[in-house]
Parts: structure tokens; sequence; C-alpha cells
């Protein structure tokens, strides 16, 4: 009786992960399927091919957009990991300071804030900027930067955050009363231990970056385009097997880093496991030895 | 004493630059936006009219208040702000009713799998979200495969028109913020305290009472936090119902977009964005205090 109970919750368990995984999923194998696909007519199967990965590869415009793209969204990352990180720091570390509610207000808000309404705001400042301080002048690249900065900022704070309140401030405290400067501590301890997270902030910061169509259509320029600009121009005007090529490229790009990500994990995970072993081992000897 | 005012700069500097940052991208933009929703629309470059006047010794300020009048004079306007926030919410409920159990199911499995599921909920979201949305375009199809299975199976005789409907903004909307719903509620159910609904159920609750009163109550953090990172985005969502949307479907977002770029109408666009971020206020308080609801129950 009781068997049956748990055998028909597993039943229920399985179909809820298999019914959302698939939703999840499908339309990402049908897209990588069909960007093999040799018909020019995305809904009919012409036999497999790899022409839509040349026809890619050939559209100057698409790999131009690339470059400018990729160059931002490391720019924008690194940038962002920097400021996010002094803002994760000033969050979790400084206590309560006065603007503390307004600081985490605008810390949290760009995470759900609608894209038009940041990116609408952004260009009217450039504007602004443009008037009173002459700068900048044209919209382009360094508008777009500082755009996707102050978005992936949030991100790399939360993150970054989550982090630093996870782990022993007795570490810092430590250093600190054996009379380390402060830079040094965050240099030798803080830093250390939060580079993970650092790490994974970048990571989606650079994402973030390299996904942003609307914030970036505001603020940018008639010289610069980005890939979302550029796909979503021409996706706009109907479906085209190309596209297909470039995500299954993406996912092929996104599936390797979670997969040596997740490597790297379980490697940490299991070394921690064995010096946790290893120092309980080291606790019951010590308490045998002190024993009469 | 040297090295004390060290640390007291430092720590200065290290809150300023962000401060200063998100001040002067994040909050000064907003200012800006509020103030050319007062002005007028003008043929040149910047289009819209000056507020200040000079007149040799005085200066006139030049309040246009016509904006704000046209968004209630006008029908579209309100359907369309009212369509947004329906949307938005019918969206955040299936994305709740979907996520709740999913993240139940992974906060339930072994150590080991969780994380790997939990990775695969994400997993997506790390690809372009354009190129997934650009995927149920392929899908939804008149003729794609989405019809040709229900066809396949003689499910329907005849295939659907789902590209360019609401349905088709539903499932995009679904689709691209369901990691957000799920994420927040794992955490919740993760502290989750299971002797108390052993305790609920050994005192005789049955099984729908046990879910009301104990465990959406303990999990309520992460229900709302999940729901406004949905809601939220959702209202003035732009890309999902352009590609997937019919052009009757006139999100807020949309039209935000079609007076800017379209129009021209800087003025008007600005209005809608303020009228927006009015309505938004309200979700996004209620997002900051789970956030730091969140916070506090960490530090205890």
């Amino acid at each position: 009786m009781k068997r049956m109970h748990i055998k028909k919750l597993s039943w229920l368990r399985l179909s809820v992960l298999a019914g959302s995984f698939a939703f999840l999923y499908l339309p990402i194998v049908i897209l990588v399927i069909y960007s093999f696909n040799d018909s020019r007519l995305v809904t009919v199967w012409g036999g497999w091919s790899v022409r839509w990965y040349g026809e890619l590869f050939h559209d100057s415009m698409i790999m131009q957009s690339v470059g400018l793209s990729l160059f931002i969204a490391v720019c924008a990352a690194s940038a962002a990991v920097m400021l996010g990180t002094a803002s994760a720091f000033a969050l979790a570390r400084f206590g309560r300071f006065s603007g503390l509610n307004g600081f985490a207000f605008m810390n949290s808000a760009p995470l759900v804030m609608p894209e038009v309404i940041t990116g609408l705001s952004l260009l009217l400042l450039f504007v602004a900027m443009g008037e009173v301080f002459g700068w900048p002048q044209n919209r382009g690249t360094s508008t777009i930067w500082i755009a996707h900065v102050t978005l992936c900022t949030a991100y790399v704070t939360v993150v970054v955050c989550a982090r630093l309140r996870e782990f022993d401030k007795t570490l810092e405290e430590a250093a600190m009363d054996l009379g380390a400067r402060p830079l040094k501590v965050f240099f030798v301890i803080t830093l250390p231990l939060i580079t993970p997270a650092i790490a994974a902030g970048w990571l989606l910061a650079f994402t973030l970056s390299l996904d942003d169509l609307v914030i970036a259509s505001f603020v940018s320029g008639p010289n610069a385009s980005t890939l979302p600009m550029v796909v979503f121009g021409s996706v706009r005007q109907g479906v085209n097997p190309k596209f297909n090529a470039l995500a299954t490229i993406f996912i092929a790009i996104v599936s390797l880093a979670a997969f040596f990500a997740g490597l790297l994990v379980a490697s940490r995970d299991r070394r921690d496991a064995q010096v946790r072993a290893a120092m309980k081992k080291r606790e019951a000897e010590a308490r045998q030895a002190a024993q009469p | 004493m040297f090295s004390k005012l060290l640390h007291k700069q430092g720590r200065w500097l290290v809150l300023a630059v962000p401060y200063v940052w998100l001040l002067l991208f994040f909050l000064v933009p907003f200012l800006i936006v509020f103030k050319i929703s007062l002005s007028s629309p003008e043929l040149a470059m910047p289009p819209y009219s000056n507020m200040f006047l000079h007149d040799g010794s005085t200066v006139q300020i030049v309040l246009n208040f016509e904006n704000y009048l046209a968004l209630f004079r006008d029908s579209l306007y309100l359907n369309s702000y009212l369509q947004s926030l329906e949307m938005a919410a019918i969206s955040t409920l299936i994305c709740l009713v979907i996520g709740y159990p999913l993240a139940w199911v992974i906060a339930h499995s072994e150590p080991k799998l969780r994380n790997i599921l939990l990775m695969l909920v994400v997993l997506p979201s790390w690809t372009s979200s354009l190129l997934r949305i650009y995927a149920w375009m392929n899908i939804l199809n008149t003729n794609g495969p989405f019809n040709d299975v229900l066809l396949a199976l003689g499910i329907i005789s005849e295939p659907l028109e789902l590209l360019h409907t609401n349905t088709a903004v539903y499932i995009g909307i679904v689709y691209n913020y369901l990691p957000f719903m799920v994420l927040p509620l794992y955490s919740a159910i993760m502290k989750l305290d299971h002797t108390l609904i052993e305790a609920a159920a050994d005192l005789g609750a049955r099984p729908l009472k046990v879910i009301t009163s104990v465990v959406l109550p303990l999990t309520k953090s992460g229900i709302i936090a999940g729901s406004m990172l949905v809601f939220i985005p959702a209202v003035g969502e732009f890309m999902i119902p352009e590609l997937l949307g019919g052009p009757d479907n006139l999100l807020i977002g949309r039209v935000l977009w079609q007076e800017f770029f379209n129009n021209r109408d800087w003025p008007l666009a600005s209005a809608v964005a303020t009228t927006m971020l009015l309505l938004l206020v309200l979700p996004m308080l209620l997002f900051q205090r789970s956030q730091n609801e969140e916070l506090r129950a960490e530090k205890k």
C-alpha cells in the first residue's frame, strides 16, 4: 500500500519534470535540427546540409555586428564586475548607512525595469548631456557600453552579494585583528573567496549584454548595429534558416561552457568534501589524544 | 590614525563610485523623461520644445500637460495599458502554476540531481532570448512542426493559426520568464521546515488544507519575488508581442516603441513611460520588500 503511494508520487514527479523540460528544450532541439535543413522553406524538410552555416559566415553585416557585440559585451561585463563588486561589498559589509535604502533600490530596480523605459530614459539622458556638455555628439558603441554597464551591474551585485553574505566573516575579522590593512584583507582573503561569484557575474553580464535588443536600439546611433539589432531587423520580415544556424552556434557554446562549469563545480565540491573529511579526522584524533 | 583615515576614505570610495554611476545613469534619466513628458513635440533635433523660455531678464517655464491628457482621451492608450496589465498578470499566473510544481520537485530531489536540474532550468536563458523567441516563430507557423504533429495525431483537421495571436504571446512570455519564477520559488521551498507539514498532517489537516495554510504562506516570499520578476518586465515587454503577436496586439511597450521610433513623438513616448512607471511603482516596492525580507531572514 505504502509502496504504491510512493510509486504514484514518483510518477507524478517524473511527469512534472518531463513536461517542464519538454517545454523548455523542445523549441531548442527543433531549432537545432532545422538549422541542418537543406530547404529554403523553414517548414519543409529537404535533407541534411550545412549550407546555412556557410551563408551565415558569408553575411558580412552579421559578422560585423558579431564583432561589435562581442567587443561591447566584454567591455561592459568587465566594468559591471568592478562596479557590481563594489556595490555588493557596500551592501553586504557596510552595515546601515544613510541612503542605504535608496542605494539598495537603485541596485535591484534595474533587474525588473521594463527595457523600453530604461532604453528611452538613457537615450534622453545622452541627448541632454550632448546639449549641455557637448558629449556624446554621436551615439554608438560608447553609449551602448554605458547602458549595458548600468543594466549588468545590478545582476553582478546580486550574484556577488549572495556570495559575500554566505561566507564566514570571521576570516576577514581575524585578518583585521592580526593587523592587516583593509585593502590587504580584501585582496588576500575576500577576493579569492568571491572569485567564483565574480566569474559567474562576469559571464552573466556578458550574456546579458550580448542578448540585449531593446536598450541598444534606443541608445545606438546609425553607425553601430549590434547582433540582436541586425537579427531583429531581418527576423521581423519573416523567418530565415540562417538564424537557425546562428542560434545553434550560440546553443553549442553555452552548452559547452555549462558542461565545463559543471565539471569545475563538481571537482571543487569533491575537494571541499575531502578537506572536510580530513578536518573531521584530525579533530577526532585531537579529541582522542586529549583524553587521559 | 592615518590607516583609520585611509580606511574611512576607502569605504567612501567603494560606495561612491557605484552610487554616483547609478544616480547618473539610472535615477537622473527618469527625471529627464518626466521633464520631456511635459514638453511639446517639435520638428527639430531633438524633437521637443524647450521648457525654459528666456525673455530678456525673465525665465518662463512652460509646462505642457497635453501628452498626459492625450493618454486619457484616446482609448488606444487606456486599452493598451489594460491589455498589458491583463496579459502580464495571466502570464505570471501561468508561470506560477507551471513553476511551483517544478521548483517543488527539484527541491525534493537528491542533492546531486538537484544541482543538475536547477542548471537545466537556467541554461536556456543563457542563450539569446531573441533567438529563442525566433524558435517559437518557426514552431507556431501555420505549416510548422506544432501543427504538423497535431495534424498527424488527428487532433485537428486544419492547421491552427497560432503565430501572430495572443496565444503565441502568452507562450512566448511564459517560455522566456519561467526560469525567473522557478529560482526564487526553489530557494523559498528549500528553506521550508518540513516538520511543520508533518505536524499539520498529523493533526488531521487534509492535503489541500496543508497546502493552503502551511506550504503557500511559508513560501510567500518566493511567490512574491518570482511573480514580480515575471510581472514587472512583462508589462513593458516589447520584443515578444512584436515578433509573436498580431498587429492588433498593442501592448504598452510596443506603443511606446512606435511613438518613439515611428511617430518620433518623444514627449508622448516619455508620457507613456512615466505613466507605466507609476503603474509599476507598487509592484516594484513589493519586490524590494520581499528582497529585504530575504536578507533579514538570512541574517538571523
